[in-house]
């Protein structure tokens, strides 16, 4: 087994060494019911070659994304991402590292984290950010678990234009520790109902923008009459490379600002691994869920990096840790990172207009098409798009053009009601032969 | 934020400015600023086709910002630089064994890196129609099958995004099978030797705790045990091979007494990796149980994450389990993503998608490399590792508890230092200079001055002996009262100790410009 070194002389040998007979009696404690007598039903070991073959053939039975016209969002972007990024997340001392529990032998590491934090405070526009989280949508959920720790209420209102997913992921990890979750209805310019609904028990207000029908908004008002309600604005934004052109969410007023950062450096990979992105003001820090990465100096004054402020966690608090997080997405963090510094701010501009460019241009397109209507009127690289028919079908029926057209909005919430509507994303990858393909075939779909 | 050097240099081209201290490159180590401290202010290292788009005039309605984020950019060949001299200031388990007891470094398979890298596999969108990625649907399903297969219970979520969440997520299944009989339940019983992850999932699903005593040979004490269950409490949590790297031998009785209080017994499976393909926890009575792939099935740490921590589950707990669910109909595969149909009483989502996709495929490439004799193999050498260890260093080094076998790690306590002024720490950090990641600390919390030793299957007995030899010397330098070395230690470290009481008492989590 070319995994395992030990060769059955080493065995025989250790065994002496440790004074028994047979790796048996190193399992005596197991009780006797429970000893399984040989292998599982299950195959036997592989070579590479034919692990390769197998996983190769799953792997074939998927349509890549980037091997034809692609235009899925929906909280997962599809970008390009330099040659450099990967071969580096790849170095050993990166990838078969754990968390940097001493500092010696880990400022590789840590000063990472350092820089990741940096450049996360930067684009979220908050003081503060933590070292990662599990994806976006956790993100979220931790954002909304943290503001009520903070007001002490027990109450929470989440905008319409939230992802379902984040909604019903932070509804799942919110009510099971006592919250009250208020899911307002799902509309295109659904941040409109937001305020109404904050009151004298609201932790919280969770906005997202652009929102997932790709509508951009500008929270201020909303940021105003949560902090006079004496609540917190979390606000929430899938899409991080929009960041680069849009107004950042501290700049509007949140306390907390989550992100999924799997658009900047990390693949699609089919929903995860991701990253989520973690910052708040500078007054809420000591309530702040995961890793935190500090500044030091070693014993002879060197400036050096640790993992600081752990009595919040669960390793040194238990029961009474701000979370229960521990293994965070370090490597996609480091992506993240990587990413981020060969894009610089000047680079990210760039992207994010660019990204922009080709949604309008796709949205010209479409809007061309009869029984189609455009939805949201202002967007970074995404929009809803409104069908004559069931959107599931549609893009079922152009999957068989092989155009992934988008995402139905049903997939994301059936019972929304709004079964006709249709996500279409398109970002610096898509092509004019990729919007001219998506035109023909959804044209000829409809009038079929 | 964006200082620009610009004009005419200040002071004489052949001279250098005294008050910088020189930087320490050494050989091969060489020092590295952070990237904010090098310039790069509007530089960008990655080239864009666009391809006569005009993008001056965004339609945004004003909510565009006034200029770029402001951050640095790196050229290629600087980012290259910056990246790789970074890694070289870390441990990894490619380097040297890494023993962390508990968080299971082993070699991480390069084939798993490259399968998941496979396109069909990276570059598919998790919301594409279903028809398009049956293939992905397929690892799942393989996955779930293995993964049921080896712990003997009948299902299993996969979307849990760690072995944390993979806890919070068995502890709501439970919730939700007592919630339905009407038979609401307050509080969890976890062992005063559990993970931290353990109480804090627990109160973050609402349970109260309650500490479990442990007995002298460092297992559950079943007449505590026996004596706090009640009507009040909806689960009992063990982890077994438990923290303190010993098997529970009263664990069916401790199912027994769980089931028969109305209880369920949810396993902390962390340490799967020592019992893999020898014991399937189902035919111990465990409820449910997360695994860690990133420790038991090798996908890599990363520094800190990704991991993956899917729960097997029994038939009792499988309606509960968080969407989606993945059922098998006419058309193939299919993805439940909402609580409906047959995930009516589903939990509901615990993530966005459908989990950790890159870490499945990592997974799988690992169990079909193994197979069923490897991963029996996997079990039963990294428990004749770790009691090599043991046996190696119990002369000197005081075991924890010295009567019978360990399990996967070996447990010393600071017994032996006693007299010396040497602490855990101190030794511990020695070990640096050795070449060696110190094992985890102060962990268990149960046993004074904890070390805990985790080899794993993956070590050579040559590099056992290396690490042994290196301890003994150490404990010897100890026992010659060498006492500055390891209060010093390390000193050939890339940095000596840090000062982690200043980092929390004024902490800077991020760079700031330099005041002008």
């Amino acid at each position: 087994m070319r995994y395992q070194p030990l060769m059955p002389a080493d065995r025989a040998q250790m065994l002496a060494v440790i004074g028994v007979d047979h790796v048996d009696d190193l399992f005596v404690d197991v009780p006797p019911v429970a000893r399984l007598a040989g292998p599982v039903d299950l195959p036997a070991h592989a070579s590479e070659l034919a692990v390769e073959r197998a996983l190769g053939r799953m792997a074939g039975r998927n349509r890549v994304a980037g091997s034809g016209p692609f235009f899925c969002g929906a909280g997962a972007y599809r970008h390009h991402v330099p040659a450099s990024v990967d071969h580096l997340i790849q170095r050993s001392e990166f990838l078969t590292s754990y968390t940097p529990y001493q500092p010696e032998i880990a400022q590789g590491t840590l000063q990472v984290l350092f820089e990741f934090q940096t450049q996360v405070a930067a684009l979220l526009g908050l003081p503060v950010a933590n070292a990662s989280m599990y994806d976006g949508s956790t993100a979220c959920a931790e954002a909304v678990l943290m503001a009520a720790r903070v007001t002490r209420r027990r109450k929470t209102v989440l905008s319409g234009g939230l992802h379902p997913h984040y909604g019903a992921t932070t509804h799942t990890l919110a009510h099971s520790a006592g919250i009250e979750v208020h899911r307002l209805a799902a509309a295109v310019d659904a941040e409109a109902a937001v305020i109404a609904a904050i009151d004298a028990d609201t932790a919280c207000v969770v906005v997202q923008t652009p929102n997932v029908f790709g509508s951009v908004t500008d929270v201020t008002a909303i940021a105003e009459a949560a902090h006079a309600a004496g609540a917190l604005l979390v606000v929430v934004t899938t899409e991080a490379v929009s960041l680069g052109l849009l107004k950042s969410p501290g700049e509007m007023g949140a306390d907390i600002a989550v992100a999924e950062g799997q658009s900047i450096g990390n693949g699609l990979n089919f929903g995860g691994p991701y990253v989520g992105l973690f910052a708040c003001t500078e007054k809420l820090l000591r309530q702040a869920p995961g890793r935190l990465c500090g500044e030091t100096v070693d014993a002879e004054g060197r400036r050096g990096f640790v993992l600081t402020l752990s009595t919040r966690e669960q390793h040194i608090r238990r029961d009474k840790a701000t979370s229960n997080i521990c293994t965070n997405s370090g490597l996609c963090a480091l992506a993240f990172s990587i990413h981020m510094s060969l894009l610089g701010g000047a680079g990210l501009a760039t992207l994010a207009r660019l990204n922009h460019a080709r949604a309008r241009r796709t949205r010209d397109a479409l809007a061309a098409i009869p029984g189609v209507e455009i939805l949201t009127p202002r967007f970074f690289n995404e929009f809803a798009v409104r069908l004559p028919r069931p959107a599931a079908e549609v893009v079922e029926a152009l999957a068989r053009w092989d155009v992934l057209a988008g995402v139905p909005f049903s997939r994301l919430d059936p019972a929304a009601g709004l079964d006709d509507l249709l996500l279409v994303c398109a970002t610096e990858t898509t092509t004019a032969e990729d919007i001219e393909a998506l035109t023909e075939a959804l044209s000829a779909e409809i009038a079929a | 934020m964006s200082p620009v050097n610009v004009g005419r240099p200040t002071r004489p081209l052949d001279s250098v400015d005294a008050s910088v201290p020189a930087p320490r490159a050494r050989g091969l180590q060489q020092e590295e600023p952070l990237i904010f401290d090098r310039g790069g202010w509007g530089k960008s290292g990655v080239d864009f086709e666009t391809g006569g788009e005009d993008l001056s005039a965004p339609d945004l309605a004003g909510l565009e910002r006034a200029g770029p984020v402001e951050l640095p950019g790196l050229s290629e060949p600087e980012a290259l630089r910056h990246y790789v001299r970074l890694s070289q200031k870390n441990h990894a388990i490619d380097l040297a064994l890494y023993p962390l007891g508990s968080c299971t470094m082993k070699h991480n398979p390069r084939l798993g890196e490259k399968m998941a890298r496979l396109p069909g596999f990276i570059d598919i969108h998790p919301l594409q129609p279903q028809s398009t990625v049956q293939g992905a649907l397929e690892v799942m399903d393989t996955l779930a099958h293995w993964l049921k297969t080896l712990t003997g219970l009948p299902a299993v979520a996969l979307s849990p995004k760690a072995g944390a969440q993979g806890e919070l997520c068995g502890l709501l299944a439970i919730r939700g099978a007592h919630e339905a009989r009407g038979d609401a339940r307050s509080t969890v019983l976890v062992p005063t030797s559990a993970h931290g992850t353990n109480p804090a999932s627990a109160a973050q699903a609402g349970y109260q705790l309650r500490e479990i005593a442990q007995t002298a040979d460092g297992r559950v004490d079943l007449t505590d045990l026996a004596a706090r269950l009640g009507p009040d409490v909806a689960a009992v949590m063990v982890t077994n091979p438990n923290t303190c790297g010993l098997f529970e031998r009263d664990v069916v009785e401790i199912a027994r007494l769980t089931h028969e209080a109305g209880a369920y017994f949810y396993c902390d499976g962390a340490n799967f990796n020592a019992i893999v393909g020898r014991v399937r926890p189902a035919d111990l009575g465990v409820d449910a149980m997360h695994i860690n792939l990133h420790k038991t099935f090798s996908t890599p740490h990363g520094g800190g994450g990704p991991g993956a921590g899917p729960v097997v589950l029994s038939a009792a707990l499988a309606p509960y389990a968080p969407t989606p669910w993945l059922v098998h109909d006419e058309a193939g595969l299919r993805l439940e993503e909402h609580s409906r149909g047959e995930a009516a009483a589903s939990q509901g989502r615990i993530c966005a998608f459908h989990g950790q996709m890159g870490m499945y495929v990592r997974a799988l490439s690992y169990m079909f490399s193994h197979g069923s004799d490897g991963l029996r193999q996997v079990a039963e050498d990294a428990v004749l590792n770790a009691n090599y260890i043991k046996a190696r260093l119990s002369g000197v080094m005081s075991a924890a508890f010295p009567d019978g076998p360990c399990m996967h790690e070996a447990l010393f306590d600071d017994a032996w230092l006693e007299g010396t002024e040497v602490t855990t720490l101190d030794f511990a950090k020695a070990m640096i200079d050795e070449g060696f990641h110190p094992m985890t600390m102060y962990f268990p919390l149960v046993v004074h001055g904890a070390m805990l030793i985790e080899p794993t299957e993956t070590e050579s007995r040559r590099e056992l002996d290396r690490f042994c030899d290196a301890l003994l010397r150490l404990a010897a330098a100890v026992r010659a009262g060498d006492v500055e070395r390891f209060r010093q230690a390390p000193v050939h470290a890339p940095l000596r100790r840090l000062d982690e009481t200043l980092a929390a008492r004024r902490p800077r989590l991020r760079w700031t410009a330099p005041a002008a």
